[in-house]
C-alpha cells in the first residue's frame, strides 16, 4: 500500500522537477532562452513548412522571375520564378535531417569507441586511438568530399560522410570523460552490487559523460549543417532543383554581380542563423542533463 | 594585533543572499595561537578568506571592521591588500598539493614571493630560498631546491606551503586545516614544525580545524563557532574540562579519546546501552600469505608481502596503518575488486582467489561480500537518487522488483535513520553524514556476512562520525556481520573492533586483541602511532 503510495506521490513530483529545472534553466539565462525559441521555430518549420508556405518551391512562373523582394514575395523570386521564401523555409526539414541524423550517428558511433577505449585501455585504446589519429589528420570537408564523390552523390552518403568525420571528436571526449571516472568509488560500488563490466559502463560511467557531450552535439549540429551546404553549394551533395540552403546559396551567388541579392542572402541567413541557434544552444542542453545544476 | 568586529560575510547563491558568516569577533594578541575549531560549514574558512579579502564570486563582506595594527582591512584596497598578503598576513592551506604550482620547482616558488615582496633581488634569491627550506628542516635543501611537487610527499609538500608562507617573515600566519589529509605521525611532526617556528619568530597564528584534540593541544586560546557565530571561548584545557555551551559539550563528547565508549560519544541519546555481539570460533575468513605485487616503472613493487591473519564469524577486525602501506590494497583483495598475485583467501573454507576479480560479479558470493567505501560522495554515482543507488545491489543481486524493492529500501533507510523523504534526492543534495547512510544502506541491502569498511568516517565531522560508529555498532548487533574496520586512526579504530591488525609497508608489524593492543603495544611502529594521535590528558567532563 505505502509503496504504491509512494510510487504516485513521486512521479507527478519529479515530473515537475524537471519542468521546473527546465523553467530555471532558461530564466537564468536570457541566451539560452533565445536560442530554445530559434530552436523551436527552425523544429516547427521543418515540421510544418511544407504546409504553411505561400507557393509551391518548385512552381516556376516565367512572368515573374527575379523581382527584388515585395509583399507578395518576401524574399524575392529567382531566375525561375520560384518563391525564395517557401524554398528557404521548405529546406529546412532537409538541412535539419542530414545534420541530426550526421550527428546521431556519430554520437552513438563515437560513444561506444571512445567508451570501450576509455575503459579497457590497453591494446584496445592504442590501435583505436591511432585510427581516429589518422582521420583527425585529413583536412576534414576534403575528406567529406571524397568520401560522397567515391560513394555517389545521394543524401544518405552526405549523412555517413558527415558522421565519419565528426566521430573521432565524440570518440575522444567520450574516452577521457570515461577514462577519469573508471576508478571511482562509484564504479566500484557498481562491481559490488554485481553489475557487469558493460553494465557499468553502459549505465553508470556513461551518463556521466552527458553534459559535456551535449555541448559537442550542440557546435556539431551546427558544422553538420554547414557541411552539407558546403557539400551542395560546390556540387556534391543534394542536386537542383531540391531546395536545399547550401545549393541556393550557390546559385544566388552567380546573380549577385548583377545586383540580385536576396538570392543568396536569405537562404545564407538562415543557414547562419541555424549555426548560430546551435552554437547558443550548446550550454543550456548541458545544464539540463545534469543533475547538478538541480537544487 | 588583529581584531574582527561583527564580522558578516554573505553568499548570492541561487536560493537568495545566504549569511556565511554572522557577526564574528576575534582578538588575536601578540605572540599567540588561537584556534578557531568548528565543523564543516561553520563558516570558519570564510572568516578567514574574508580576512585575506580572498573571497569567492558572489561572497561579500556585508559588515564588519577588520583592523591589523591600525589599518583596516575591510577599507584596504587591492594593492594595500596584496603588500599585505603574504608580508604580514600569510596563510597556508588544507591541501598542499593543490596550493603549489606542480609544474614550477618547489625553490623557484619560494622565490616569487620573495621577489615579489621585494625581500630578495635575483642575486640572493636562491640563497634564500635554500635557507628558509632549511628553516622547515627539509633535509638536503640544496637537492630539494630543484624538486617538483609531485616528487615530494604530502608531508614534504606542506613543509614547502609552509617555508613559502614564512619566507617574508609575516607577523601573522592562518593555517586552514594544515593536517587534514596527511598522516597521523607527520601531522604531528608538521604541527610541531609550525609552532616551533611561530614561537621562535615570535608571531602569532590562527589555526582553523575541525579537530578539537588538534587545538586543544597547539594552541593557546579557542573560539569554537558553529553556523557563522562563534559559540564559545576560552583556554583550551578550560574548555575541554568545563564546556559552557551546549555545542561544545557536544564536540568535546564526539572527539575519541582514551577512555570512551561508542555510546559516550554521544550527547542527549536515548539509545539503549549496546548490545554485545556474538563472536564464534568458526573463521569466516582465513588469508594465508596474501601478497600483491605491482609492475612498477623502476621493477616490481610489493604492495602486500605476504600477510596472513583470520576473520572469526561475528568479529570485527580493526586494520590500521599509514597511507602507502597496503591497507586498502588488501582490502581491496578481499572484496574482489583486485587480483592478488600469490596467497589463498578462505572464505568459509574455499578460496575465492580462484574466482578472478573481473568475474566475481556473477559469482554467487558477491552477496556475501561488500564494503562502505571511504568517500561517500565518490562512491555514489552522481546521476543516481539515493533511492536508486541503494537499489543498484538488489535488483542485480536479489531480484527484487517494484513493490517489494520499494518496501526493501524503505525498510533499509529506516535501518540506517535516512528519512524517507530524502531517498530522491541526488548525492549533491545530501549532507556528509546521509551519504554515509546511504552508502552504509547500499552495503548492507543484500545481508552480506562479511563487510569492509574502509575509513567510513573520514571525511565527515566527529559529531556526524560518532553518530555513524553507533549506527554501525547497532547495526552488527542486529545483524551479526563481521567487519573489517580500515582506517589510519588507532582510536577510532579501538571503538568498534575486537582485534586489530596494524600494517607498515606492506607487512603486518602487530595484531592482537583490541585491549592488548592498545594498552600494551608490542611494536615500536604501534607505540609511535599511539603517541602521535593529539590527546588530551584531563579526566572526560561530568556530562
Amino acid at each position: 500500500m505505502t509503496a504504491t503510495d509512494q510510487v504516485q506521490v513521486v512521479t507527478p513530483k519529479s515530473k515537475n522537477g524537471h519542468m521546473a529545472h527546465f523553467g530555471y534553466v532558461l530564466r537564468e539565462n536570457p541566451v539560452t532562452l533565445l536560442a530554445f525559441l530559434l530552436f523551436a521555430f527552425f523544429i516547427l518549420s521543418a515540421l510544418f513548412a511544407e504546409y504553411l508556405v505561400p507557393y509551391d518551391p518548385l512552381a516556376s512562373d516565367a512572368s515573374d522571375v527575379l523581382n527584388p523582394p515585395s509583399f507578395d514575395h518576401w524574399f524575392g523570386t529567382d531566375a525561375l520564378g520560384r518563391d525564395v521564401f517557401s524554398r528557404v523555409m521548405v529546406a529546412t526539414r532537409l538541412d535539419l535531417l542530414i545534420a541530426l541524423s550526421a550527428v546521431s550517428l556519430s554520437f552513438v558511433v563515437g560513444s561506444v569507441l571512445g567508451a570501450a577505449a576509455g575503459y579497457w585501455g590497453g591494446k584496445l585504446d592504442m590501435v583505436m586511438s591511432r585510427l581516429l589519429d589518422t582521420i583527425m589528420a585529413f583536412p576534414i570537408f576534403v575528406l567529406a568530399m571524397g568520401i560522397v564523390a567515391a560513394l555517389g552523390n545521394t543524401i544518405e552518403n552526405i549523412i555517413y560522410a558527415t558522421a565519419i568525420i565528426n566521430v573521432p571528436f565524440y570518440a575522444r571526449l567520450v574516452r577521457a570523460e570515461v577514462n577519469i571516472r573508471r576508478d571511482a568509488g562509484f564504479v566500484h560500488a557498481a562491481k559490488l552490487s554485481g553489475n557487469s563490466d558493460l553494465r557499468v559502463l553502459a549505465m553508470h560511467i556513461f551518463p556521466n559523460t552527458l553534459p559535456p557531450m551535449m555541448v559537442q552535439i550542440s557546435l556539431n549540429l551546427g558544422w553538420a549543417i554547414l557541411n552539407a551546404a558546403g557539400l551542395s553549394f560546390i556540387g556534391l551533395g543534394v542536386r537542383p532543383p531540391t531546395p536545399e540552403w547550401g545549393i541556393m546559396v550557390a546559385e544566388g551567388a552567380n546573380f549577385i554581380v548583377s545586383g540580385e541579392w536576396w538570392l543568396a542572402l536569405f537562404p545564407g541567413l538562415w543557414l547562419m542563423l541555424a549555426v548560430f541557434t546551435f552554437n547558443l544552444l550548446g550550454d543550456g542542453l548541458r545544464d539540463l542533463v545534469d543533475p547538478r545544476q538541480r537544487s | 594585533m588583529l581584531s574582527i568586529k561583527d564580522l558578516r560575510v554573505a553568499f548570492n547563491t541561487r536560493r537568495g543572499l545566504v549569511e556565511a558568516v554572522r557577526g564574528v569577533h576575534l582578538e588575536l594578541k601578540k605572540g599567540e595561537i588561537l584556534g578557531v575549531v568548528g565543523e564543516s560549514g561553520s563558516g570558519k574558512s570564510v572568516t578567514s578568506y574574508a580576512l585575506m579579502k580572498i573571497l569567492d564570486q558572489g561572497g561579500k563582506i556585508t559588515q564588519g571592521d577588520m583592523v591589523y595594527s591600525g589599518i583596516d582591512l575591510a577599507a584596504a584596497s587591492e594593492k594595500d591588500m596584496g603588500e599585505i598578503r603574504g608580508r604580514e598576513i600569510s596563510m597556508i592551506f588544507q591541501n598542499p598539493r593543490a596550493a603549489l604550482n606542480p609544474i614550477r620547482k618547489v625553490g623557484h616558488q619560494i622565490e616569487d614571493v620573495l621577489c615579489q615582496h621585494a625581500q630578495a633581488t635575483r642575486y640572493t634569491a636562491r640563497a634564500k630560498a635554500i635557507e628558509a627550506l632549511e628553516a622547515v628542516k627539509i633535509k638536503d635543501a640544496e637537492a630539494r631546491y630543484d624538486a617538483y611537487p609531485f616528487e615530494l610527499s604530502g608531508g614534504m609538500c606542506q613543509r614547502i606551503v609552509i617555508a613559502i608562507a614564512l619566507a617574508c617573515n609575516p607577523r601573522i600566519l592562518i593555517a586552514d586545516e594544515p593536517t587534514t589529509g596527511l598522516d597521523i605521525t607527520t601531522q604531528k611532526a608538521v604541527m610541531d614544525l609550525v609552532q616551533e617556528l611561530i614561537r621562535e619568530r615570535q608571531m602569532s597564528a590562527i589555526l582553523i580545524t575541525h579537530d578539537l584534540g588538534l587545538a586543544t593541544e597547539y594552541c593557546d586560546r579557542i573560539s569554537v563557532m558553529r553556523n557563522g557565530e562563534i559559540v564559545e571561548e576560552g583556554a583550551p584545557l578550560d574548555l575541554f574540562t568545563k564546556p559552557a555551551h551546549a555545542y561544545t559539550k557536544k564536540l568535546v563528547k564526539a572527539t575519541p579519546s582514551l577512555g570512551r565508549d561508542l555510546r559516550d560519544l554521544l550527547t542527549d541519546t536515548d539509545l539503549p546501552p549496546l548490545s554485545p555481539h556474538q563472536i564464534s570460533d568458526i573463521p569466516l575468513m582465513e588469508v594465508k600469505n596474501l601478497k600483491k605485487t605491482y609492475q612498477g616503472k623502476s621493477g616490481p613493487v610489493d604492495a602486500v608481502k605476504g600477510i596472513s591473519f583470520d576473520i572469526y564469524k561475528g568479529q570485527t577486525v580493526g586494520l590500521v596503518g599509514e597511507s602507502g602501506c597496503g591497507k586498502s590494497t588488501t582490502s581491496s583483495m578481499l572484496v574482489r575488486l583486485l587480483d592478488s598475485t600469490e596467497g589463498q583467501i578462505l572464505f568459509e573454507g574455499k578460496d575465492l582467489s580462484e574466482v578472478a576479480a573481473k568475474d566475481f560479479a556473477k559469482d554467487p558470493r558477491r552477496t556475501d561480500i561488500q564494503m562502505v567505501f571511504q568517500d561517500a560522495t565518490d562512491s555514489l554515482n552522481p546521476r543516481f537518487t539515493a533511492r536508486q543507488s541503494i537499489a543498484d545491489p538488489i535488483r542485480r543481486l536479489i531480484g527484487l522488483k517494484n513493490r517489494a524493492l520499494g518496501d526493501r529500501i524503505e525498510e533499509l533507510a529506516d535501518l540506517v535513520g535516512l528519512p524517507r523523504h530524502l531517498l530522491d534526492r541526488f548525492p549533491h543534495q545530501l549532507s556528509g553524514g546521509q551519504k554515509a547512510r546511504v552508502g552504509i544502506a547500499r552495503a548492507i541491502s543484500v545481508n552480506p556476512k562479511f563487510l569492509i569498511l574502509d575509513e567510513p568516517t573520514a571525511a565527515l565531522d566527529v559529531s556526524i562520525q560518532a553518530i555513524v560508529l553507533n549506527l554501525l555498532a547497532d547495526l552488527r548487533a542486529k545483524l551479526g556481520m563481521s567487519f573489517l574496520f580500515v582506517s589510519h586512526d588507532l582510536h577510532v579504530v579501538r571503538l568498534l573492533s575486537d582485534y586489530i591488525i596494524v600494517m607498515r609497508d606492506g607487512d603486518i608489524v602487530e595484531q592482537g586483541p583490541c585491549e592488548e593492543v592498545m594498552s600494551s603495544p608490542k611494536s615500536d611502529y604501534t607505540r609511535e602511532l599511539l603517541g602521535a594521535a593529539p590527546t588530551i590528558a584531563v579526566a572526560a567532563p561530568a556530562a
